[in-house]
């Protein structure tokens, strides 16, 4: 049996309407969770780019990739490990503005996660902390203790390693 | 969307006139050479058929009787003619009637255009009569959808839709147009579509891949082929037949790859799969190398993978990358048009005979004539078997027929043994096994090759699921052979009934009408035949009527289809009785 893991997923894609209903419809309809997905400009003009997270088995993802590339509207579609990207996930924390004043300790697990505060008012402040999923977790737990208001997290957004030859692709079949 | 970044159009100066988009969709039609289409009105496609009226002279709308039939209609004309089948319905039930047919034509390979009416643009989401998110429910089953909100992106729409369906591996595009989008004049122009940036049509043929899968041909001593539609839709018929022959390998069919390669040629070793042939079965286990071009190994062709042509090296001969090693693992792939890398091959092989390899093949042909065919095709009972209802037709039709077959055993029946000497003959619901397919299916082949004999049959289940389309038989005069076979049964659930769930027949058993009166009623010659001494007479004054002609044959109730693998056993398993 192989072992299911974690893949970083890169779909670059015209911008049209419905091809999010398309793309995740190849999941859905495998049954695989999609552990989380970002869909934002590329470096090419007018070229979309999602970027999915799944926990799959290598052979389950190469099939998976080419049923995704066989949409019309998918220019390209790759997969990768962890090892060959560079990848970042953004989290945001509503807290009471009361704990700035009154505990001492928020300031220094502000200054150690390398988090910061992007918004503040009498009530509440708005912290932000950029970093790998598990960094993220852990000041999730720490401010826990302390009484969290809102917590949202982004999907996983990343950079391979390697190069993704898409503007080359996209002249070759012009 | 800007699609002008993403389309390549011909570059041909066309004179702009100004028009309402319903007139620039027929214009598109005429334009892809679409002058016969499928079709049933209603409100929001309304000002698409006020067109269509206007300009009847250039495009022949034929109302089906329902949207389910000008799908299958499409489809049928698609596949007989090699064109792309267009059908058109309203918004709401209209568009969700086309479904089936768009899902059938995915999972074939059909190349069609479905063409929608939706409500105004305004109204879109908000529950508005007869509204439907008909571009959310085809995405699954579409090679490409889109909704036009605007006039002026009609004409790129459609030859970006016609282009789509027709290259690569075909399949069906659905066109979702507003009914303010239908009335908007513009200036139109039409270009057709030769690219899509986003869109590789078809491999490169990779000379590497070529080569190293002609190596394997050279050197294999039980070589053994699987071919499927790809060789129909790729045109590749005489390279097909030309590879086959410099180095003599056995040829076995998927059941759309039937009629690719005639039924007597000598290479032909028949069908593969759950009620496919014993020998063409049981020596996929036994080959040294499995050449599959233009298939997909559907589970039924297959059976249990883990026990599926393990001994042998596989060449997969394909256009679609997604199907490389998707169910079967291929040593070589050779990736591109079969047209190209069949021609490319051909020089490379060498002339060869696998004469011992080949009488393997003789030998468990006759082991299945004795144990199997010989009782279908000249029964000692007394019931009637389909079996020699296809013998009969094969020996007034000579194997030139277009047999549009159902699903169910009549189709296994029609498939096994019905004769073709042409290609794009055999046409029937493969992938999703569409139960009403054959009727409108035949309607639209007939339509499409007006020349050739169409023969359509059906079982008594089938034939009920899409019979309104007598109507459509009427008032086009359509002159469709139509055979029920009758069995009083859902045949082949009653098979697997009788197997499998010790004979439990739930809701197997059908009281059935008076076919030959329904037939009657819609003006169609029709008789019925109970007896064996009229079945070739009956059969004959059939194919030789001009008009259509009804046939009903009664026949045994509990035949079954027989060779058989039984879902999840090997091939090699197949079963005899």
């Amino acid at each position: 049996m192989e072992n299911k893991q974690t893949y970083t997923v890169s779909i670059y894609t015209e911008n049209n309407v419905g091809l999010l209903n398309r793309i995740s419809g190849i999941f859905l309809r495998r049954h695989i969770n999609i552990e989380s997905m970002n869909i934002s400009k590329s470096e090419i003009k007018s070229v979309s780019r999602f970027t999915l997270l799944v926990k799959v088995t290598e052979s389950q993802i190469k099939k998976i990739i080419g049923q995704v590339e066989k949409q019309v509207e998918v220019i390209k579609a790759y997969y990768h490990t962890d090892e060959n990207t560079v990848y970042q996930e953004s989290c945001l924390f509503k807290l009471s503005s009361n704990l700035l004043t009154e505990n001492d300790e928020i300031q220094t697990i502000i200054n150690s996660s390398k988090s910061r505060v992007i918004n503040i008012n009498k009530d509440f402040f708005v912290l932000e902390k950029s970093g790998a999923k598990e960094e993220i977790e852990e000041l999730y737990h720490t401010l826990d203790q302390h009484g969290i208001m809102q917590f949202v997290r982004s999907g996983r957004i990343a950079i391979t390693k390697d190069e993704m030859k898409i503007s080359t692709l996209l002249s070759t079949n012009n | 969307m800007n699609t002008k970044t993403q389309t390549k159009p011909e570059t041909v100066s066309k004179q702009k006139i100004h028009i309402s988009g319903a007139e620039a969709v027929v214009k598109c039609l005429l334009e892809e050479g679409a002058d016969l289409i499928y079709g049933y009105p209603g409100g929001a496609i309304m000002p698409v058929y006020d067109e269509l009226y206007k300009y009847q002279d250039k495009i022949n709308h034929v109302l089906t009787r329902h949207e389910q039939g000008a799908t299958h209609a499409a489809q049928g004309f698609a596949r007989a003619t090699g064109k792309v089948g267009v059908a058109i319905a309203t918004s709401g039930p209209g568009a969700t009637n086309l479904i089936t047919g768009i899902a059938d034509a995915q999972i074939d390979s059909t190349p069609m255009v479905c063409i929608t009416g939706q409500v105004a643009s305004h109204l879109l989401g908000s529950d508005a009569f007869q509204e439907t998110d008909i571009v959310g429910i085809s995405t699954p089953v579409t090679k490409w959808n889109y909704q036009i909100t605007k006039a002026s992106e009609i004409p790129e729409i459609f030859a970006k839709a016609f282009y789509i369906a027709k290259s690569g591996r075909p399949g069906p595009v659905l066109i979702d147009i507003t009914k303010d989008a239908q009335f908007d004049t513009f200036d139109f122009e039409y270009e057709k579509c030769t690219s899509v940036r986003s869109y590789q049509a078809k491999p490169e043929v990779n000379i590497t891949e070529v080569k190293a899968a002609a190596s394997l041909i050279n050197n294999a001593k039980k070589p053994m082929i699987v071919f499927g539609q790809g060789v129909i839709l790729g045109q590749a018929e005489e390279e097909f037949k030309a590879f086959i022959e410099k180095a003599n390998i056995p040829s076995a069919w998927t059941i759309l790859g039937l009629s690719a390669l005639p039924t007597d040629h000598e290479l032909n070793v028949g069908m593969v799969g759950m009620h496919g042939n014993y020998a063409p079965n049981k020596l996929t286990n036994e080959c040294d190398l499995l050449i599959a071009i233009g298939m997909r190994f559907d589970d039924r062709v297959t059976g249990d993978l883990n026990r599926y042509a393990k001994q042998a090296k596989v060449i997969h001969f394909e256009i679609d990358p997604a199907e490389i090693d998707k169910n079967v693992k291929a040593d070589v792939a050779v990736l591109g048009d079969v047209k190209e890398s069949l021609a490319q091959i051909l020089p490379l092989i060498n002339e060869n005979k696998h004469n011992q390899w080949i009488e393997e093949f003789t030998k468990l042909e006759a082991i299945e004539f004795e144990k199997v065919k010989k009782e279908d095709l000249y029964p000692t009972k007394d019931g009637l078997t389909m079996a020699e209802v296809l013998k009969e037709i094969n020996i007034a039709s000579g194997g030139d027929a277009i047999i549009v077959s159902d699903v169910g055993q009549h189709q296994m029946f029609a498939c096994r043994y019905a004769k073709f000497n042409k290609t794009k003959s055999n046409i029937t619901s493969g992938g999703l096994g569409t139960m009403g397919f054959a009727l409108p299916a035949a309607i639209g082949a007939k339509m499409g090759m007006p020349d050739r004999e169409v023969v359509m049959i059906a079982g008594d289940g089938g034939y009920q699921m899409t019979i309104q389309e007598l109507g459509t038989i009427l008032q086009n005069k359509t002159a469709v052979k139509i055979v029920v076979l009758n069995n009083e049964f859902l045949g082949m659930v009653r098979q697997w009934q009788q197997l499998f769930f010790d004979k439990r027949y739930a809701s197997t058993e059908m009281t059935n009408p008076d076919f030959v009166a329904i037939a009657k009623g819609y003006s169609i010659d029709a008789k019925r035949v109970t007896k064996r001494e009229d079945l070739a007479s009956t059969v004959k004054e059939m194919m030789e009527s001009k008009d259509a002609y009804f046939l009903e044959v009664c026949v045994e109730k509990e035949n079954n289809v027989f060779p058989m693998i039984e879902t999840g056993a090997s091939v090699s398993d197949i079963r005899l009785a």
